[in-house]
């Protein structure tokens, strides 16, 4: 009875193959930091998701009897400088720091892993070129080119990911070449190649797979980095525009009051931003030992 | 050395260029333009064209970039709308600010963050170690503003030991030591904000070397603890911080930014955002470019420390 050689080869290859991405899964969910992360993410995901579904009061409400009131039964976390409900607030602001945030950092990863990929497996001129323009990319203040761009075209939230995005992306492509550039030399490339694949073939079925545990890594970095940078470029009174609450735009304003002891108007959305970009490190520590272990 | 450090300044030429170009494309996609930004709610279609006649701004772009460049080489930013004073002149009055309190902070930050981190790596997973990770990973995510606010909150309302803002009391001038008490809490701010990530950096570098057999044989030699440590393992481990250091310069700025609005202090950061707020593009890509321009000679100049450090390096 006839065997087909490649299914025997196939057969073989699977035999054989290193158990590396469940492996990897198995020792990121068995750090304690990984549940913390997961744990702390979730519990900030439902407080902002579902928090409007269980307390409803209107985060744009005014109420000019009842300003900066501390907390009470009918308003839990009190009222700020409008009378507004400060507790539905913090809940709608977090939507929008999540929403933001997390699209913003994957359009980033797009850009950057692209880039990577490209000037990694391209190599020669075409690379070194692309690594000079990250170099001098790199010098930009990007603070101070994020406040120019927000004057300059009033974002969107959508806006604001696309801006967030392009500005945001410079540190990934090094990551993800340097991993390329040692891949692309093994065995299973070459084999790709000599069977006629593509370079777009090889990216996307032999090389974006195996930098996924970086490719992991840099997104939770560059979800907090967003969701930082929302923060502060509200904070610093731009950003998106009121009255839409925000967390930036919370601290912000509440900074006119810290000599009233308004301690509620104070500390719930800088604690948030803490819980959730501490959480997101958590979850990306885990990852980074889990990764590291593999290789 | 002196080819190495031409070669080097050589090759800032063409970033130093290229930040000039993304400037001068910015200033250019703004919605409306210079004319439209300049003239505001004034704006008719016939005043555009009479100040995009006076600008310049009707001739062919590669003209336009060829005359603002010619400009830039001779240290002419152009022009600010709000300050009526070239731009040069402006940044020069708030950015020696900003540069005292960076400059200080990144000093004892790199001081700190190194005697952290090498003590951290050498009792790795003792409690010494454990106490300063979990420091530096909340003080890793934490927002700088959220920070600014702490401190304000804490060493200025509560324990009113440092005031909360300015650069000195207008009313009781106070010499040098009212300078330095303004200067403490922004520059603290700056400091912890860096001292995190410089941290974590130091001690998986130094966790790195303790393994080398340079530290190995200078054990078998004989030397002390203390010596191994500080002498051998902690100066190969400076290689990576030096490098940071070049890195981090607009994330520094960028930090400052933040600090001197929240201590309403008057450097580039706060002339930046209020410019931003008069829609000053003038000022606000000056100070870009102004950034930039440093960070290139900051990463030009970890370049040449690395030698000094680094006896290995020879710039032949």
């Amino acid at each position: 009875m006839a065997v087909q050689p490649s299914a025997i080869i196939m057969a073989d290859d699977t035999s054989t193959m290193p158990k590396g991405p469940s492996r990897g899964v198995r020792i990121f969910f068995r750090n304690p930091m990984a549940w913390i992360g997961l744990g702390g993410l979730l519990l900030i995901v439902a407080f902002s998701f579902l928090g409007p579904v269980f307390y409803h009061v209107n985060p744009l409400a005014t109420n000019v009897k009842n300003l900066m009131s501390p907390p009470t039964a009918k308003h839990l976390l009190g009222t700020d400088d409008l009378g507004r409900d400060y507790l539905s607030r913090m809940m709608w602001g977090g939507q929008l720091s999540l929403i933001v945030g997390f699209s913003a950092a994957i359009a980033s990863m797009i850009i950057g892993v692209s880039y990577g990929l490209i000037s990694g497996l391209l190599g020669g001129w075409i690379d070194v070129l692309m690594m000079r323009a990250i170099d001098v990319l790199l010098s930009i203040p990007t603070l101070f080119l994020l406040l120019f761009l927000d004057v300059a075209f009033q974002p969107s939230p959508l806006v604001l990911v696309i801006i967030l995005a392009l500005t945001s992306w410079i540190g990934v492509p090094r990551l993800v070449r340097s991993e390329v550039l040692s891949i692309k030399q093994r065995d299973y490339v070459e084999a790709s190649r000599a069977f006629g694949a593509r370079n777009l073939h090889i990216m996307m079925k032999e090389l974006l797979p195996n930098v996924l545990g970086t490719v992991m890594v840099a997104t939770t970095f560059q979800i907090a980095g967003a969701i930082l940078t929302i923060a502060t470029l509200s904070f610093l009174g731009l950003g998106l525009p009121p009255p839409e609450p925000n967390w930036g735009t919370m601290l912000s304003n509440s900074m006119s009051y810290m000599y009233d002891n308004s301690w509620w108007l104070i500390y719930p959305p800088g604690l948030a931003l803490l819980w959730t970009v501490l959480s997101i490190n958590f979850v990306s520590e885990a990852l980074r030992g889990a990764v590291d272990s593999r290789m | 050395m002196l080819v190495f450090t031409l070669r080097r300044l050589l090759q800032a030429i063409p970033s130093l260029i290229f930040i000039a170009i993304i400037s001068f494309i910015l200033l250019h996609i703004v919605p409306g333009g210079p004319a439209q930004s300049l003239l505001g709610q004034h704006s008719t279609p016939a005043r555009i064209a009479a100040i995009d006649r006076s600008l310049g701004l009707n001739k062919p772009l590669p003209v336009q970039f060829g005359i603002w460049f010619w400009h830039l080489l001779h240290g002419n930013f152009g022009y600010s709308y709000s300050y009526s004073q070239p731009v040069m002149h402006v940044i020069m009055i708030y950015l020696p600010h900003t540069l005292e309190i960076v400059t200080v902070a990144v000093i004892l930050a790199h001081i700190l963050s190194v005697f952290m981190g090498t003590v951290q790596g050498y009792y790795q997973g003792r409690w010494f170690d454990h106490v300063i990770t979990t420091l530096t990973f909340f003080l890793w995510s934490m927002p700088v503003f959220w920070l600014g606010i702490l401190v304000v909150m804490i060493f200025s309302i509560n324990l009113g030991w440092f005031p909360s803002g300015g650069i000195t009391n207008p009313e009781f001038p106070g010499g040098f030591a009212s300078y330095v008490s303004h200067a403490t809490l922004p520059i603290l701010v700056l400091m912890l904000s860096t001292l995190a990530s410089w941290a974590r950096f130091m001690r998986s570098s130094i966790m790195d070397a303790m393994v080398q057999d340079y530290v190995r044989t200078a054990r078998s030699k004989g030397l002390s603890e203390f010596m191994v440590l500080f002498k051998h393992a902690l100066r190969n481990s400076l290689l990576p911080i030096i490098t940071l250091f070049g890195l981090s310069i607009p994330t520094l700025f960028g930090g400052a930014l933040v600090v001197e609005l929240i201590f309403n202090y008057p450097g580039i950061g706060l002339l930046t955002w209020n410019a931003a707020f008069q829609r000053d593009y003038p000022i606000i890509l000056g100070t870009v470019m102004m950034v930039g321009v440093l960070t290139v000679a900051g990463n030009l100049l970890a370049d040449l420390l690395y030698g000094l450090v680094d006896p290995r390096i020879t710039y032949s």
